[in-house]
């Protein structure tokens, strides 16, 4: 089976979505509490597009990817919306039609490639897994495909390493590994959730260039989910802003950037350190990050606000598109 | 290929130099390979057949008779070798059946929690609470003596503990992050308990199971002995110290080398499972070398 060979889907059908999230809602059921981590999101990821899920720890970012690949599991559940992946509802499908997608048609990898593999399993065995699970490859022929992939995602010496275990390999070899094993069945979409965060910074680089090489080679859809926005700006053809299990913006990666709409994604950008500004301290976004368990009410940015009105505490504002096309969910901007 | 063999070898001779820095679970791996060969090799070792009368009872060990003969005149070493296969026979067998029954019921209790895990753990809980040797002597009695039966009733009473620690090592597991990344491509709970929890349970599994043979020939002996266990013309090491325990005053030796058997066997079976332990355990494994 030939690795390569999607090219053109980037031009040709860009608009395509291929997966949609419509109002998603999940919820964890703690003691007494209900912890509102994805408070009904709604978002488009286009055909062979990288599309990028930026916000702070506890936005909700992996527990939107984890509910897109329905691994939320108890006291977690899906409570309310739809997630249209090619047209089908994933979260009407049974588990036993889900674990077909998983891997086949979605797949994901991790923050941490090191507790992510299995420590006493060979490298080459981890990536043949998929294989076997969805293409009943087995034996030689996985074997052959493994050389491949690993060769695709350059582990030099794949002859060597297949029999290697993982922790006979560097930090980011092992998450080229998991790599390799996400796409050992040509996914349409990849959900990368934070892939680089556990890895210094030399082989961030080299992996987020593999992500965006193998995504041109491959044509799958890239789920980027970060807290770095220097990822974003070098990755992303798109990105929503989260903040408090909400969207808070969502457009193309240069507009959001350069431009950011929304209060509280201008505020992110300006507590980013600049190399041009000798400041001596970081701009930050006073308060905190609001509790999942009681959040304010209307807007979930008004208390850390700046422009904070009235109608801000009174009534949450919904996602609008405006002019130039992005979707920002602020009074300010209808 | 070639490169690939060689990998595997280095790896069986670095857990076994590890194994071998443990001067004490070779001294067991001796005794069980010892016990081992005369087994399988008693019909050569044996000079008379264990079950025939072959002289006047009672002598001390001679010449003729290395360990005497006993209450009514059998060689007393031949039975002794006989006795060798009964014992690792039982102890495996029973240690065997316990591991079939106790481990998958561990690793789906442990993987899967909730409901299955309280049916699960309170049977456990239930078999534990009679006295080991009195539930297998219940079993026995019913099922009549033989070496099966006796295999039957120790495997069935004796699985609690290989259930409790494979739980114990699928509950530790489980958490583990590859465990979802084995969800996220799309693995079945069987695949996952099967390839990825089976595999990381192994090591205290292989400890807890060397170490259930030798209690599972502690238990045969103690059923032998009580007469629940091997049919009497049949050698046991077990019988035979219950034959011995009236005969002690006209011949010590009597008792002294089937005891001398049954502590080999059992301490065996012992050192080695503390030697797997050690060497099986990395952070035990550090403190030995260094």
């Amino acid at each position: 089976m030939g690795l390569t060979g999607g090219d053109g889907v980037r031009d040709g059908d860009l608009q395509e979505s291929i997966l949609g999230l419509e109002n998603l809602r999940t919820c964890f059921y703690t003691q007494g509490a209900v912890v509102r981590a994805v408070d009904g999101i709604s978002l488009e990821i286009r055909s062979g597009e990288i599309f990028g899920l930026v916000g702070e720890s506890g936005s909700g970012k992996s527990v939107t990817a984890l509910s897109i690949m329905r691994l939320i599991s108890s006291p977690g559940e899906i409570t309310e919306g739809r997630i249209i992946f090619r047209g089908v509802d994933l979260v009407e499908l049974s588990e036993e039609e889900m674990r077909r997608v998983r891997g086949d048609k979605i797949s994901m990898i991790f923050q941490d490639p090191t507790a992510f593999l299995n420590p006493i399993m060979k490298v080459g065995k981890q990536i043949a897994e998929p294989l076997t699970l969805h293409r009943g490859l087995g034996g030689s022929a996985a074997r052959s495909t493994v050389l491949e992939l690993m060769g695709l995602v350059g582990i030099p010496d794949p002859e060597q390493r297949i029999d290697d275990y993982p922790h006979q390999l560097s930090g980011g070899m092992r998450q080229r590994i998991l790599i390799a094993s996400a796409l050992a069945c040509q996914p349409d979409i990849l959900i990368a959730d934070e892939p680089t965060t556990a890895l210094d910074v030399t082989i961030q680089a080299q992996i987020l260039d593999l992500l965006r090489e193998l995504q041109r080679e491959l044509g799958s859809s890239i789920l980027l989910i970060t807290h770095d926005l220097g990822v974003i700006a070098e990755m992303c053809d798109r990105v929503a802003v989260m903040y408090g299990g909400h969207i808070m913006e969502v457009a193309e990666t240069e507009s959001v950037l350069g431009a950011p709409q929304h209060p509280y994604t201008a505020a992110l950008l300006e507590s980013l350190p600049q190399l041009s500004q000798s400041k001596e301290r970081l701009q930050v976004i006073p308060g905190n990050v609001p509790s999942a368990v009681t959040p304010p009410p209307g807007c979930r940015f008004h208390p850390r606000c700046s422009y904070t009105e009235a109608v801000c505490i009174e009534k949450m504002p919904s996602l609008v598109q405006l002019a130039d096309g992005r979707q920002v969910a602020c009074h300010r901007c209808i | 290929m070639v490169a690939r063999l060689k990998s595997r070898l280095d790896q069986l001779v670095q857990s076994y130099r590890t194994f071998a820095t443990s001067r004490i679970a070779l001294l067991g791996l001796v005794f069980i390979v010892f016990l081992s060969l005369v087994g399988i090799f008693a019909p050569i070792l044996a000079p008379y057949d264990p079950t025939k009368l072959v002289d006047t009872r009672l002598l001390p060990p001679s010449r003729e008779y290395l360990f005497g003969t006993d209450h009514i005149g059998r060689d007393v070493f031949s039975r002794i070798v006989y006795g060798a296969r009964v014992s690792l026979i039982a102890g495996f067998g029973a240690q065997l059946l316990s591991l079939a029954i106790g481990m998958p019921l561990g690793l789906i209790a442990g993987f899967f929690g909730g409901r299955v895990d309280h049916l699960v753990m309170r049977t456990v809980d239930v078999f534990m609470s009679f006295p080991y040797i009195l539930l297998a002597l219940l079993l026995a009695s019913i099922l009549g003596p033989g070496l099966r039966n006796v295999i039957l009733a120790l495997g069935i009473t004796g699985w609690t503990s290989m259930c409790r620690i494979a739980r114990v090592q699928a509950l530790s597991v489980r958490e583990a992050a590859f465990v979802e990344s084995c969800r996220a491509i799309g693995a079945s709970d069987v695949r996952i308990i099967a390839r990825h929890i089976l595999p990381n349970s192994l090591a205290p599994i292989t400890v807890v199971a060397t170490l259930g043979i030798a209690s599972a020939i502690t238990g045969e002996a103690a059923l032998s002995f009580l007469g629940m266990g091997i049919k009497p013309p049949e050698p046991s090491w077990g019988s035979m110290l219950s034959e011995a325990k009236l005969y002690l005053y006209a011949s010590v030796t009597l008792g002294i080398f089937p005891g001398i058997a049954i502590m080999m066997a059992v301490l065996g079976f012992n050192l080695v499972g503390d030697g797997l332990r050690d060497a099986l355990d990395p952070r035990l494994r550090r403190r030995a070398l260094g």
